[in-house]
């Protein structure tokens, strides 16, 4: 294969995962801007999102012969109700553990997020054991069919990866118009800004902050369906690294800001496909995690981070 | 029965009394000043009614409802709005978003109505935007609409605070001095603007720095010292008042 072929090849693996990464930067970036809290258990909220896709997937009896437009009403299904499970999971983490705590030094509710993931990750060992779990990868032709690729000029574009960009920057899209089109979204912005202000127009603070985990989460169980389809297998602890790569996505986009964590969730899946294609696949992490010291050190703001139009 | 009624209401912050056994009555439809010096307890008075700080002793009526405990977004909604001594607009909202974000106690579409963009929701939505507008000209910001607020000029953003306050339709405006930080010249036009905002049905109880700035334009005039009310009455006769010109200037002046 030429080069450049890779080279392309590769740009289009990276957006796909950069998609995954981006999904689930956003529920960091969301929750930070509103009560400055680094969800530390939000990459083991995005494990359930396919945890729980796993087990609607297994009432859904699903064969070879199972094929169109039936294929993509599962999907949206299961999508959503994953995404409406993990919402839920992230208000009651809120409810239960947080928002006690949303007065106290910044150190205590981080400890208690780390203690959240802690629980998340264990759970879910007890419930689907500790190795990789198969996933039925029955998107885009149906169950056992193998995956279309397309040949653009030389380039081969497999329809699964096609499949997790599509869906993750529909996600993105409806984020941003729930964002800045809706009231909900307007309340959001507002207690991010200035929460007793916020409290003073009208608006009930706990409730914006508890639909704020709900949307952060509800995508990081978008990311998990899709991460399954993806990679065909799925595993108590992916949400460790997965999170700790958003969550570099995050502080590279500028945490805080949505436009940020996007941008900074595709930069991350393209530096990280670079990086197994031209450097070794071992290095993946390092590389990434060096971004992340690389951006503390010289510009803890992110790329966006210095202008926050945005902040939710 | 007055519009609001503070009585004997107290605040304690361990052992120091910011508010001391203070009562004091709103009538509608009048301008009542709260004046005092720095530290006086004054915005904490605000803070109290707003539900911001829970009081210690006493009680807080609005129209035959007590405050007591309740939270700020329920105040605003029952008909109190307030702006804030140190300005806190939302700086990364437009001028035009700021007002319509005051508007969100009197909004009632669900979040599902505004998700699926219902008649319901896009009607509400240009009411709120309609009645913003309006605002912004009366307060002569309508070239302002679509900057973002931190751009706004100093004394653009007072009038911009209490533009977003009047959103709400509150009875009761709550202003932390709104002349803070403003030029003579400026600190007269915005007892002006009290004033039409009164004219316009709003009561308004004013907490001012300056004791003579206040006089043309209130009703009565109630002066804080160590959160005590050491003075209440016409301006006139308040500014006349012994204990009044100690507080302020200290004794022998």
């Amino acid at each position: 294969m030429p080069e450049i072929h890779q080279f392309f090849q590769q740009l289009i693996n990276g957006i796909a995962l950069g998609g995954m990464y981006a999904l689930i930067a956003l529920g960091y970036t969301m929750v930070y801007g509103i009560v400055e809290l680094i969800n530390f258990a939000h990459g083991d909220v995005y494990t359930l999102g396919s945890y729980f896709s796993l087990s609607i997937l297994a009432l859904i009896p699903l064969s070879r012969y199972t094929g169109g437009w039936q294929l993509w009403l599962i999907a949206s299904c299961v999508i959503v109700l994953a995404a409406l499970l993990c919402g839920i999971v992230g208000v009651l983490i809120e409810r239960l553990a947080y928002r006690r705590l949303r007065n106290a030094p910044r150190l205590a509710p981080l400890i208690t997020a780390i203690g959240v993931s802690l629980i998340l990750e264990n759970l879910m060992q007890i419930w689907k054991g500790t190795s990789e779990v198969p996933f039925p990868q029955f998107l885009p032709g149906g169950l056992g069919v193998p995956d279309n690729v397309f040949v653009v000029a030389g380039v081969g574009i497999h329809e699964r990866a096609l499949i997790v960009v599509v869906v993750s920057i529909l996600a993105m899209l409806a984020l941003n118009l729930l964002v800045f089109r809706t009231k909900l979204g307007t309340a959001m912005r507002a207690t991010a800004q200035d929460r007793d202000a916020a409290q003073l127009m009208g608006i009930n603070i706990n409730g914006t902050i508890a639909w704020t985990f709900f949307i952060g989460a509800a995508l990081a169980g978008v990311a998990g369906f899709i991460s399954g389809i993806y990679y065909g297998t799925t595993f108590f602890l992916n949400g460790y690294q997965a999170g700790l790569k958003a969550f570099t996505a995050a502080v590279l986009g500028g945490i805080g800001n949505i436009t940020g964590a996007m941008l900074g969730g595709f930069l991350i899946g393209i530096v990280e496909a670079m990086t197994s294609q031209y450097i070794s696949d071992q290095w993946t992490s390092v590389v990434v995690f060096s971004i992340l010291i690389l951006i503390l050190v010289f510009r803890p703001s992110g790329l966006l981070g210095e202008q926050v139009p945005e902040k939710v | 029965m007055a519009l609001l009624e503070l009585r004997a209401l107290c605040k304690n912050f361990g052992g120091l009394a910011a508010v001391n056994n203070l009562t004091l009555d709103v009538q509608a439809g009048s301008i009542i000043s709260l004046i005092g010096p720095n530290g006086a307890g004054k915005s904490t008075v605000f803070n109290l009614i707003t539900g911001i700080y829970a009081p210690t002793g006493g009680s807080i009526v609005f129209e035959h409802r007590t405050l007591n405990g309740m939270r700020p977004d329920r105040v605003t909604a029952a008909g109190i709005a307030r702006t804030f001594q140190n300005i806190r607009l939302f700086s990364f909202m437009s001028v035009l978003e700021n007002v319509m974000v005051g508007r969100n106690a009197r909004m009632h579409a669900s979040i599902a109505d505004s998700a699926l963009r219902t008649r319901r929701a896009t009607r509400e939505d240009r009411e709120v935007e309609h009645r913003a507008r309006e605002l912004l000209d009366f307060f002569g910001l309508t070239s302002y609409g679509s900057e973002w607020a931190r751009n706004l000029p100093y004394g653009m953003q007072r009038r911009l605070e209490i533009a977003r306050a009047l959103a709400s339709d509150p009875r009761l405006l709550l202003l932390d001095e709104p002349g803070a930080g403003t030029n003579p010249a400026e600190k007269q036009a915005l007892m002006r603007l009290v004033q039409s905002v009164r004219e316009r049905g709003v009561t308004v109880l004013l907490i001012e720095h300056d004791m003579h700035l206040v006089m043309g334009i209130s009703d009565a005039v109630h002066v804080l010292d160590y959160g005590e009310q050491i003075a209440c009455g016409p301006p006139d006769r308040v500014r006349h008042d012994p204990r009044v010109i100690e507080a302020y200037l200290g004794k022998g002046a």
